[in-house]
C-alpha cells in the first residue's frame, strides 16, 4: 500500500532518462536500496522509541531489581551493571548492540532471559495468526470476486456490510461472545487455552506448533483437541482478515474490469466469471498479495487482544502478563519484536508486489 | 416551504456571488449526495446518536453512572434498569451512555492532532518537492511501519498516565496516511494554472501552501478521517479492556467489557452490551467513511 502514493509520477522534475538496459537494472537496484534504507531507519526509530520509553519510567529500575532494603554498594553495583551511570548516547549504543545481538535482558519477574521467553511464546501467536489468515483468504477472495461480479447489486451490498462489520469488530469482545455461544451454550469447541491438560505432556515438542507436533507424533486425539481449541479464536481473527481481503479484492478487480483487455475478452465471448477468475484475478494478484501481507501484520497485532481473551499462551499474552507484573523490559522487548516483524512483513509485501508487477518498481 | 426552496436555490447556484456562498454551496451539495446514500444515512444516524448521547448525557433522565447499590447487583434487564446492573449494582444503561464520552473525546483529540499535521506535511512535500519531499515521505514511511496498537500499549503502560499519553501514541502513528494522500493530490496540481498564477502574483510560500494548496486536500482528508475513526475507537477500547484506560469508577466501554468478562456465563449483559456500543460506534464511522468515499470521489 505504501508504494502507491509515493510512486505517482511527479511530472517534469523526473531525472533525465538513463540509457536503456543498464538504466533498468540500476533503477531496480536503487529501488531496492531505498526500500532497505527505509527499513533500517524504521528499525532505528523503533529502537529509539523503546529506548526512550525505558528511560522515562516513573519508577527507579535499579530499585525494582535490588529491592528497597539493599545497601548503597549493592545499589551502585546494579546501577553500573545496568549501565545507568553512563551518558545517554553510550547507553543507547549499548542498548542497540544488545538488541541486535538478541540479548533482550532479563525479565524482572521470572528472571529468565527475555529472548528465551519470547521464543517460547511466539509460535503460539504464529500458529493462531497463520490459521486465521488462511481462513480469511480462502473465504475473502471468493467473496471479493462475487462482490465484483455483482457490483452494485444485492450480493455486493451484503458483502460490503459484512466486510465493514469485520473492520469494526472489537476482537476482544467478539472473543467473549464467541466463547459464550460456541463454548458455553453449544459446546461445539474447546474453551480457553491451547490444549487440554490431559494431553499437555504427551506430545513431544518439535516445532512448538501444536497442530504440526501432534500430527507428527501421530497423536490424533491430541490433534483434534488442539484443533478444537484453535478453531474459534482463529475463525474470529479470520473474520476480521476476511473483511479487509474481500473489500480490497473487490476494488482491485473492479479496476481490472475497467481496463481494455477485459473488453476484448468480453468481445471474444468469455463469460463474466471466466474473465474474473481466470484473467482479472491473475492480473490483480500482486496488489492482493500485498494486502494479504499487510493484513497478516495487522493480525499479529490483533492477536494481542485475542490471546488475552482465550488465555492463548502467545506473545500477546506475554505482553499483557508482563504489563500487569510491571515488567517493563519484557513489554518493551516484545514490542520491539512485534514491531520488527510488522516491518518485515510490510517490506515483504512491497517486494512481492514489485516482483509480480514490474510497473510498481518505476520510482 | 418557499424559504426552504429559495435557500436551496441560493445554495445550489452555479454562479455564487461570494466566497461564503460558494463554500456553503459545496458543503450543501456534498450533504445532499450523502443523504441519498443509504449506507451514508445509516452512518450519520449511528454516529449522530452517539455524539448526541455523549453531549447530552448529564441532562438525560439517567441514573448516576458511578452510584453503587450493592442490593441490586447483577440484575438482568428489566423495566427499572433497561440494560440491567453490573457487579456493583450500577445502572448499565447510564454507564453505557456515559461511556460514549471518553471514547468520542479521544477520537476527536487524535483527529485534531493528526489530521492538520498530516495535511500540512503532505501538502508541503507535494508543493515544494525536492529534498524536503524525500525527507518528509521517508519519515512518514517510518511512522507508518509502527504497529499502532502495540505502541499505544507500550506508551500507556510505561508512562502510566493513562489515556493522555495514548492519544500522543495514536496520533504519532496516525498522520502518515493523510500526508500521503495530500502529497499526491498537491503534487498532481503543482503545475496547475491557478497555482502558477498565484505564484506569478507574488503570493508568499506560506500563503500558497495554506490558502491555495491545503484546501484542495480537505475532501479526501474528511474521508480518511471517517475511516480512521473506527480504528481509534478500537484501540482506545482495547487499552481500556487491558486496564490501561481511565481509572476504575469512570465508565469506559473497554473497561466495562473486561469487568463483565469473568461473569459472562452467569450475567451476559454486563460484558456484551458495552461491547455492542463499541461495535456500533465504529460501524457507524465505517459506514460514514465508506459512503463519503463514494460521494466525494464518484470516480473510484
Amino acid at each position: 500500500m505504501s508504494g502507491t502514493a509515493s510512486s505517482l509520477p511527479v511530472s517534469d522534475d523526473a531525472a533525465p532518462v538513463p540509457p536503456r538496459g543498464a538504466g533498468k537494472a540500476r533503477r531496480r537496484l536503487r529501488w531496492l536500496a531505498s526500500t532497505l534504507l527505509t527499513a533500517c531507519i524504521t528499525l532505528l526509530g523503533l529502537l529509539i522509541v523503546t529506548f526512550a520509553l525505558g528511560r522515562v519510567l516513573p519508577t527507579d529500575p535499579v530499585l525494582r531489581v535490588v529491592g528497597d532494603r539493599a545497601s548503597q554498594e549493592q545499589y551502585d553495583q546494579v546501577r553500573r551493571e545496568m549501565r545507568l551511570d553512563q551518558p545517554l548516547p553510550q547507553q543507547f549504543g549499548a542498548f542497540v548492540g544488545d538488541m541486535l545481538s538478541g540479548d533482550f535482558g532479563r525479565s524482572l519477574v521470572t528472571g529468565n532471559p527475555i529472548a528465551e521467553d519470547v521464543v517460547r511464546y511466539f509460535p503460539a501467536t504464529f500458529e493462531l495468526a497463520t490459521v486465521a489468515i488462511v481462513l480469511g483468504v480462502l473465504l475473502g477472495i471468493p467473496l471479493g470476486v462475487l462482490c465484483a461480479q455483482y457490483a452494485g447489486r444485492l450480493p455486493d451490498h451484503l458483502g460490503r456490510l459484512f466486510s465493514l462489520a469485520g473492520h469494526s469488530m472489537p476482537i476482544f469482545w467478539l472473543g467473549i461472545v464467541g466463547l459464550l455461544i460456541f463454548y458455553a451454550n453449544l459446546g461445539w469447541v474447546a474453551g480457553p487455552g491451547r490444549l487440554d491438560v490431559a494431553y499437555r505432556y504427551s506430545v513431544p515438542t518439535v516445532t512448538h506448533l501444536l497442530l504440526i507436533d501432534t500430527a507428527l507424533a501421530g497423536e490424533w486425539d491430541a490433534f483434534r483437541n488442539a484443533f478444537s481449541h484453535l478453531i474459534l479464536p482463529a475463525s474470529l481473527l479470520g473474520l476480521v482478515a476476511m473483511g479487509f481481503v474481500t473489500r480490497m479484492t473487490r476494488s482491485f478487480l473492479l479496476w481490472q474490469l475497467r481496463q481494455d483487455y477485459t473488453l476484448v475478452l468480453r468481445l471474444k465471448g468469455l463469460s463474466e466469471s471466466a474473465i474474473l477468475w481466470r484473467h482479472a484475478l491473475r492480473n490483480a494478484a500482486g496488489p492482493i498479495l500485498a494486502i494479504i501481507a499487510l493484513t497478516y501484520a495487522y493480525l499479529l497485532e490483533g492477536a494481542v487482544l485475542t490471546e488475552t481473551v482465550f488465555a492463548w499462551p502467545g506473545l500477546g499474552m506475554y505482553i499483557t502478563d508482563s504489563l500487569f507484573a510491571a515488567d517493563i523490559p519484557a513489554v518493551l522487548a516484545a514490542t520491539l519484536l512485534v514491531g520488527t516483524i510488522f516491518m518485515l512483513v510490510n517490506i515483504a509485501s512491497e517486494l512481492i508486489q514489485a516482483a509480480l508487477d514490474p510497473r510498481s518498481r518505476s520510482v | 416551504m418557499s424559504i426552504a426552496s429559495s435557500c436551496s436555490r441560493w445554495l445550489s447556484t452555479d454562479t455564487p456571488a461570494t466566497r461564503i456562498q460558494a463554500r456553503l454551496g459545496a458543503t450543501y451539495r456534498l450533504l445532499r449526495r450523502l443523504l441519498r446514500h443509504p449506507i451514508g444515512v445509516a452512518g450519520l444516524i449511528l454516529v449522530g446518536l452517539m455524539v448526541l448521547a455523549a453531549l447530552l448525557a448529564p441532562w438525560l433522565p439517567l441514573a448516576d453512572p458511578v452510584a453503587q447499590s450493592l442490593g441490586e447487583r447483577l440484575l438482568p434487564p428489566s423495566a427499572q434498569h433497561w440494560l440491567g446492573t453490573d457487579t456493583l449494582g450500577r445502572d448499565l444503561l447510564s454507564r453505557v451512555v456515559y461511556g460514549a464520552r471518553p471514547t468520542l473525546a479521544i477520537v476527536a483529540m487524535v483527529l485534531v492532532a493528526s489530521v492538520p499535521a498530516g495535511l500540512l506535511i503532505g501538502a508541503a512535500a507535494g508543493l515544494w518537492g525536492g529534498w524536503l519531499d524525500a525527507v518528509l515521505m521517508r519519515l512518514s514511511d517510518v511512522f507508518m511501519a509502527f504497529p499502532r496498537l502495540i505502541l499505544a500499549i507500550a506508551v500507556a503502560a510505561t508512562l502510566s498516565s493513562g489515556l493522555w499519553t495514548a492519544v500522543i501514541a495514536i496520533a504519532l502513528t496516525g498522520w502518515p496516511p493523510y500526508a500521503r494522500v495530500a502529497r499526491a493530490e498537491v503534487a498532481a496540481l503543482r503545475r496547475a494554472e491557478f497555482i502558477q498564477a498565484a505564484r506569478a502574483l507574488g503570493v508568499s510560500r506560506t500563503r500558497l501552501l495554506l490558502r491555495h494548496a491545503l484546501p484542495l486536500c480537505l475532501p479526501s482528508a474528511l474521508v480518511r478521517a471517517a475511516l480512521d475513526a473506527p480504528g481509534i475507537v478500537l484501540i482506545v477500547s482495547g487499552l481500556g479492556f487491558l486496564g490501561l484506560g481511565l481509572p476504575p469508577p469512570a465508565p469506559e466501554w473497554g473497561a466495562m467489557v473486561a469487568e463483565g468478562r469473568a461473569i459472562v456465563f452467569e450475567a451476559w449483559w454486563v460484558s456484551t452490551l458495552p461491547g455492542l456500543m463499541i461495535l456500533t460506534l465504529s460501524l457507524g464511522f465505517n459506514f460514514l467513511g465508506d459512503a463519503l468515499r463514494d460521494v466525494v470521489d464518484p470516480e473510484k
